[in-house]
């Protein structure tokens, strides 16, 4: 195999085996924020028993994304080197701004979350919980921006010619609010979201199977299920918002996630099919104008099709796989706002703890944001093909010029046993932990978090 | 916000330069803590060395997170000639630092021996690996690595494994063994204590060795090294604090002012970086054979217009992280005491 196609393997697994945990770590920081919020609030023993319970999952997937995502800084020098020197100007500041704004935020803060339960009071910790949280957040916004500026560059000139040439910032804020950026910003965030509160409704629903730690599962279940109800929805917002920018911003991708080659009016949405890429044309179930109502509000409005937006074959990605892997994202969310919408319902009518084939449905739940989550990515990346930069840079003149095949082969054989072995290792101890369950005796707070109670004694 | 006629590209040279020894001062101490680790044998001793550094390593590994942020953001050029040049350095690099990382995590996780003593291993390993490394790439930025004229390594991995480059290294392991025994002796009490007490002393002796080699090896073999202090005899009093800073580890362990004895090990590092900063300016990377082709803060940098929306960042942000960067270790001070959020 040569280098490209080398280098794009292991871009591929380093970034989706990093994805798995920062989303985990952003959606259980909201959680976390919830739940001990709600223990201040209530003073009951039950939700500081949960927020001690979460804080030590927020752990693990934490620390797996901190040693995971330190590859990813390093990947674009290391691999990406012709790309970096072209985008450096632009793309370097917004990872910089993530390191100072992001990261330091939510590791300095981690350790008062993780360790601090005993050494500061229940105010200043929850403080510390907003902060991770906080940094979390601020953590996708620059990573999004930078990645927006990929799709839909924006705010910058490119300076010099040839092999010399590369893009330079001429306004900062037109490059972070790119045409792109709020939108999948929003999107990434409500799949986060999703990501941390359904593996919330998935342990707790296993717990009320298992009959074990009843009320710590119902009331974790409670703001699981909300939260993720919520994101669902919400997602189903930016999703819209999100496709009407591609269709506006990226119409090849668009004809891409719905295998369109001719500009129609009346363009017709695809439910679930096949893209025949040679022959051109989608099977499969389709509402007719349908398409074009979501892409632009009016079922007459052409939508841009492949032949027309990229004429050059060369210029489009591989329309079936982006197609299959946007159908993927879209139906699981759809899936999950049923679940989520039917497991309040009963939660509400307080029959859901008898329901064991609905709890089995939650249990598996977690495994939808997932799945959807890097279909997603995969399809907002695949999408964008053959361009590394959206109308500026092709992918294969992104390489390192001095890499050789075999560096990048080994590279990535080391890389892939690390993360087998991690991956193992993650899944057992998680498991581990969720066997062990909450401790009891989290629900008497103690040291400095006990101080309101011990003062009545 | 407008900066006048203040020199960005050196602004920035200097400004990479304290990530780079925030770094080596706060990470540095963690993986000192970590190629000590495997002398320690009994796992309540190994838990205490875990916790010392538990709440903190993880911002600690920030600075250089933000410092290769900051790199290719200013510099993208060097960013990039020396990531993808030192290829598979970097990568063990990474492994090395992910496995340090993880093993904190997941070693008191389970009760097994083996576990343990796997994620041990892992850790220690990871921790020499990565100080080695590390100091192997300063070793080669000094040294001079071979550049072509489109600013692109033209070596292969053996050429980044010189000898100065790896004297350099074993330098960086023992620095860090040294700064990390102290900082243990810091957070731990009784028998640990005064065990660490006996070890500091080879460290100190260990360093102390590596330090003078180095030297003199920087001043036969890579006189440039040296130029700046030379032509401006005053400079020599950074070499001065430096030695006296060294001096004044073992003088304060001997009288218990272990936290004095941190101070000094912080302040030797500044002044090395300092020195190192100075010889380097205004290169990042040296060429050598042909210096002509070396990454300068010039022909390596971003824009006027992005170095200045980087200091604006810098100016906003550097002075919180700093804020609470402080307050969080002043809230963990004191010795180490296990309990159920330990490691």
């Amino acid at each position: 195999m040569d280098v490209l196609t080398l280098s794009r393997i292991q871009f591929t697994l380093t970034i989706s085996f990093h994805y798995i945990y920062p989303p985990l770590s952003i959606g259980l920081g909201v959680v976390l924020v919830l739940m001990e919020g709600l223990w201040l609030r209530t003073r009951n023993p039950l939700y500081h028993q949960l927020a001690r319970f979460w804080t030590k999952v927020f752990a693990l997937t934490f620390a797996m994304g901190v040693a995971t995502g330190i590859v990813m800084e390093f990947e674009f020098g290391t691999n990406w080197a012709t790309y970096s020197r072209y985008v450096g100007d632009v793309f370097g500041s917004a990872l910089a701004a993530e390191g100072i704004f992001a990261f330091f935020l939510e590791s300095g803060f981690l350790a008062l979350l993780l360790f601090g339960w005993d050494k500061v009071g229940p105010k200043m910790h929850f403080f510390a919980t907003c902060m991770v949280c906080l940094g979390a957040h601020f953590s996708a916004i620059w990573i999004v921006v930078a990645n927006s500026f990929m799709q839909t560059p924006a705010g910058f000139h490119i300076v010099g010619e040839g092999l010399k040439a590369r893009a330079e910032i001429t306004d900062f804020w037109a490059m972070v609010f790119s045409p792109s950026s709020v939108d999948r910003l929003f999107h990434t965030l409500c799949g986060a979201w999703q990501a941390g509160a359904f593996l919330v409704v998935s342990v707790s629903a296993w717990y009320l199977l298992r009959r074990k730690h009843e009320a710590f599962a119902r009331a974790s279940l409670r703001v699981g299920l909300l939260v993720g109800l919520v994101a669902s929805l919400l997602q189903l917002v930016s999703g819209h918002a999100s496709a009407q920018g591609v269709a506006k911003n990226q119409p090849v991708k668009l004809a891409a996630f719905e295998g369109l080659y001719e500009t129609t009016p009346n363009a017709p949405l695809t439910l679930f099919g096949w893209v025949d890429e040679s022959g051109q044309r989608v099977f499969g179930p389709k509402i007719p104008g349908m398409l074009s109502f979501l892409a632009h509000n009016r079922a007459s409005e052409p939508v841009t099709g492949l032949r027309e937006a990229a004429p050059d074959a060369r210029d489009r990605p591989p329309v079936n796989v982006t197609f299959q892997l946007f159908h993927l994202m879209v139906a699981i969310g759809f899936a999950l706002i049923g679940i989520a919408a039917l497991g309040c319902f009963y939660f509400w009518r307080g029959s859901l703890f008898t329901k064991r084939w609905l709890l089995w449905l939650l249990v598996f739940s977690v495994l939808g944001p997932q799945i959807a989550n890097q279909a997603g990515w995969f399809a907002a990346e695949v999408g964008r093909q053959p361009w590394i930069v959206q109308g500026l840079l092709r992918t294969s003149a992104g390489l390192s010029a001095v890499v050789k095949a075999n560096s990048v082969l080994a590279a990535m054989l080391l890389f892939s046993s690390v993360y087998v072995l991690l991956f193992a290792v993650f899944v057992y101890v998680l498991n581990d932990k969720i066997r062990h369950g909450p401790d009891d005796t989290d629900l008497h707070p103690s040291g400095k978090l006990a101080l309101p109670e011990r003062r009545k004694s | 916000m407008n900066f006048g006629h203040l020199d960005l590209n050196s602004t920035w040279f200097i400004l990479i330069g304290v990530l780079f020894t925030g770094y080596a001062m706060l990470d540095g101490f963690d993986l000192g803590v970590g190629a000590l680790h495997l002398f320690t044998k009994k796992d309540e001793e190994r838990r205490l060395m875990l916790n010392a550094i538990g709440p903190v390593w993880d911002g600690n590994e920030v600075w250089l997170v933000t410092g290769g942020g900051a790199l290719f953001a200013a510099f993208p050029d060097v960013y990039a000639t020396v990531f993808s040049g030192f290829y598979l350095a970097f990568v063990l690099l990474l492994v090395a630092l992910i496995f340090r990382g993880v093993a904190i995590e997941f070693r008191s996780k389970q009760p097994m021996r083996w576990w343990r003593q796997m994620w041990d291993v892992g850790f220690s390993c990871g921790s020499v690996l990565s100080s080695f490394l590390i100091g192997v790439a300063m070793g080669n930025i000094a040294w001079g690595i071979p550049i072509d004229a489109r600013g692109e390594y033209a070596g292969t991995f053996w050429t980044l494994l010189q000898p100065y480059p790896v004297l350099l290294g074993i330098t960086t392991v023992a620095l860090f063994m040294m700064h990390g025994a102290i900082y243990a002796l810091m957070k731990t009490e009784g028998a640990l204590h005064d065990r660490l007490r006996g070890w500091i002393n080879n460290c100190i002796i260990f360093f102390i060795i590596c330090y003078a080699v180095t030297t003199m090896a920087t001043l036969l073999y890579v006189p440039h090294m040296a130029a700046r202090v030379r032509a401006n005899p005053w400079l020599f009093s950074i070499v001065l604090v430096n030695m006296l800073a060294i001096a004044n580890i073992p003088r304060e362990i001997h009288h218990g002012r272990d936290g004095r004895a941190f101070v000094s090990s912080c302040l030797a590092m500044l002044a090395l970086m300092g020195l190192f900063g100075l010889e380097m300016y205004p290169n990042l990377v040296l060429s050598n054979p042909l210096p002509a082709n070396s990454l300068t803060i010039h022909n390596s940098a971003s824009s006027q217009k992005t170095l200045g929306i980087m200091l604006t960042i810098a100016l906003t942000g550097v002075p919180i992280v700093l804020a609470y960067t402080i307050s969080i270790y002043w809230i963990f001070r004191g010795k180490v005491k296990l309990d159920k959020t330990s490691y």
